[in-house]
């Protein structure tokens, strides 16, 4: 039995959430009573798998062949299955990144499992590892055990473990080279690339009036628009509000969007998703304005106000006008 | 180019969520359901991809007999017909769900099948994934554009922070798109009309090889998750609301 970290890096950079996942498989390896290793995939991976020889690791997978230079999900899960006959761990340990998310569930089912995405914790009870996950995006939590054989399989939401509390330790660093063939790998990868640069830099900003789902049109968006005017601030949305084209992508915050922090952050009729929260929590006086006294966004704010936006908001205007 | 979308049904958004006696699950009686949002945009996107290309859509759902509202909707905004494998929601386990799909889809042979990003509501967000598995082709997912070639696929997707990435890939192929692909469309009234005269082939999950659980994750309990508010909150009407908040605003926060 053991615990196998799938850690994630782009061109020898180390994506941050690699560490969690780190943490993360110290952490259940401790409580299981069992060793924990990590594995890294790529052209030439080495240098990043020396990195980690001076953590609390038992081995450290070097995954290293040319078709991995760049990321297929070909390529990846059939590396991956190879390393998994020769490692035979009982949990597998990934962060849930983009990447992760495209292969990960390939992965998975490949070897007759289904994965458990984006969890946020665990449990070990009777020696069996249990993970919680977010359903109803975030409304609701479910517990999640495993049971038979491994490899079970589990994606960990960013920020549900702490990067900075991998131990130190040491670890055997061990080159392992799948066998692979290019037939194999059926879609061919471009170069990443930027979109046009960006018209708005919602970072510069000092004060954002950011929108959400709860708004419910776009015609709506004038009155947030005017309470933005009123503070001087940039206007900005949450994901939703852009898929449904009632704002420019490029005003959205979060994992998919800008990342902020300005002094003032007003969020309005949104709820708060972990991809929305991660965009600006870090924002130094957070203000929400929902209908929903349970929703998420409530964590994070130092103030708020539970009622309709389409009643608060002109107050609040008013309110803002006579104060200035 | 022969496209299926897959479908599905889900609480709606605004549900009032309770625990079952069970601990296990919520109470359904209370949920009123809707067609998931993501698979709108996976709709939408092979509606345009057959107006440019020819062929047809075939809208494919697996869930209980109330899902055939979801189904009728699909093919109001203009799928040509639809396939619904009558099974009980097996949303927690994507294997055993994809597994179904997976097989009214082999039947199908299609040039493209598309999914959506994740369900409103266990939102494993996997499905599209699974089924380029199951099925033995090639996949792209939080897909932002798609260009049909001769006999092949190339993509945008979406990376993070940002970043995109082009893929091309032969066809047949699964795509999972990212939400706000495309600008929706509504049903017009001659599509919700034509849609009553649209086939919907019922197959039984019996006849596709049954709904066994497939995973090795099972749900021990769900809960309501513990709220944790250290916002300051400001009752009464809202006028006395806005005040309180701007007063704090300006002098505890010196924020505006």
């Amino acid at each position: 039995m053991s615990v196998l970290a799938v850690l994630e890096q782009r061109a020898g950079e180390w994506n941050r959430m690699s560490f969690e996942t780190l943490a993360a498989a110290q952490q259940l390896a401790l409580e299981l009573g069992v060793p924990a290793s990590a594995a890294v995939l790529g052209g030439a991976v080495q240098a990043l798998a020396a990195e980690l020889a001076g953590k609390r690791f038992h081995t450290v997978y070097a995954v290293e062949h040319e078709l991995l230079a760049e990321y297929t999900p070909d390529g990846y899960v059939l590396a991956l299955r190879q390393l998994l006959e020769r490692v035979k761990p009982t949990l597998v340990l990934f962060p849930h990144t983009y990447q992760v998310r495209d292969f990960l569930p390939k992965l998975a089912a490949s070897v007759g499992r289904a994965a458990v995405c984006d969890a946020i914790a665990h449990r070990v009870e009777g020696g069996q590892p249990a993970l919680v996950r977010q359903l109803f995006q975030g409304r609701l939590n479910a517990d999640v055990r495993f049971s038979g054989d491994g490899p079970h399989f589990a994606s960990l939401q960013a920020g549900a473990y702490r990067a900075d509390s991998v131990a130190e330790g040491a670890a055997r660093v061990e080159i392992f080279t799948p066998r692979m063939e290019a037939e194999a790998i059926r879609t061919r990868p471009g170069k990443p690339f930027r979109d046009s640069q960006r018209a708005v830099d919602l970072g510069a900003a000092e004060s954002i009036v950011a929108v959400g789902r709860g708004i419910g049109d776009a015609g709506s968006i004038e009155l947030v628009r005017r309470l933005a005017d009123v503070l001087g601030a940039e206007l900005a949305a949450s994901r939703p509000v852009c898929d449904a084209g009632w704002l420019p992508m490029e005003r959205q915050v979060g994992s998919s969007g800008q990342t902020v922090a300005p002094r003032m952050y007003v969020a309005v009729g949104i709820s708060g998703a972990i991809q929305h929260l991660v965009g600006m929590k870090g924002s130094r006086t957070i203000v929400a304005i929902n209908k929903d006294p349970h929703a998420p966004i409530f964590e994070v704010a130092g103030y708020g106000i539970v009622g309709d936006l389409f009643q608060v908001l002109p107050e609040l205007i008013g309110a803002i006008r006579e104060s200035q | 180019m022969k496209i299926v979308v897959a479908i599905k049904q889900v609480p709606a958004r605004d549900s009032e969520l309770r625990i079952a006696s069970s601990g296990k699950w919520i109470e359904e009686a209370d949920l009123a359901y809707e067609s998931n949002e993501a698979d709108a945009y996976a709709l939408e996107e092979g509606l345009r991809l057959k107006e440019k290309h020819g062929g047809e859509v075939i809208a494919l759902c697996a869930g209980p007999p109330r899902a055939v509202q979801t189904i009728r909707e699909a093919l109001a905004k203009g799928a040509d017909r639809a396939i619904h494998i009558e099974a009980e929601d097996r949303g927690f386990d994507p294997l055993a769900t994809a597994r179904l799909l997976a097989a009214a889809i082999a039947s199908e042979a299609p040039d493209l099948v598309v999914a959506g990003l994740q369900s409103d509501d266990f939102g494993h967000g996997q499905t599209g994934v699974i089924l380029a598995e199951l099925l033995g082709l090639p996949h792209a997912t939080i897909v932002m554009e798609v260009e049909v070639g001769n006999g092949s696929l190339r993509v945008k997707r979406e990376m993070e922070n940002g970043w995109f990435q082009h893929v091309e890939m032969p066809l047949p192929a699964v795509i999972a798109v990212q939400s706000g692909i495309g600008k929706l469309r509504y049903a017009t009234l001659m599509g919700i009309k034509k849609a009553r005269t649209k086939e919907v082939r019922r197959i039984a999950a019996a006849d596709l090889g049954g709904v066994a659980a497939a995973s090795d994750a099972v749900v021990e309990r769900v809960t309501l998750p513990e709220r944790t508010t250290r916002a300051q909150l400001f009752g009464g009407s809202p006028r006395e609301a806005a005040a309180m908040l701007v007063e704090k605003l300006k002098f505890e926060a010196r924020a505006i």
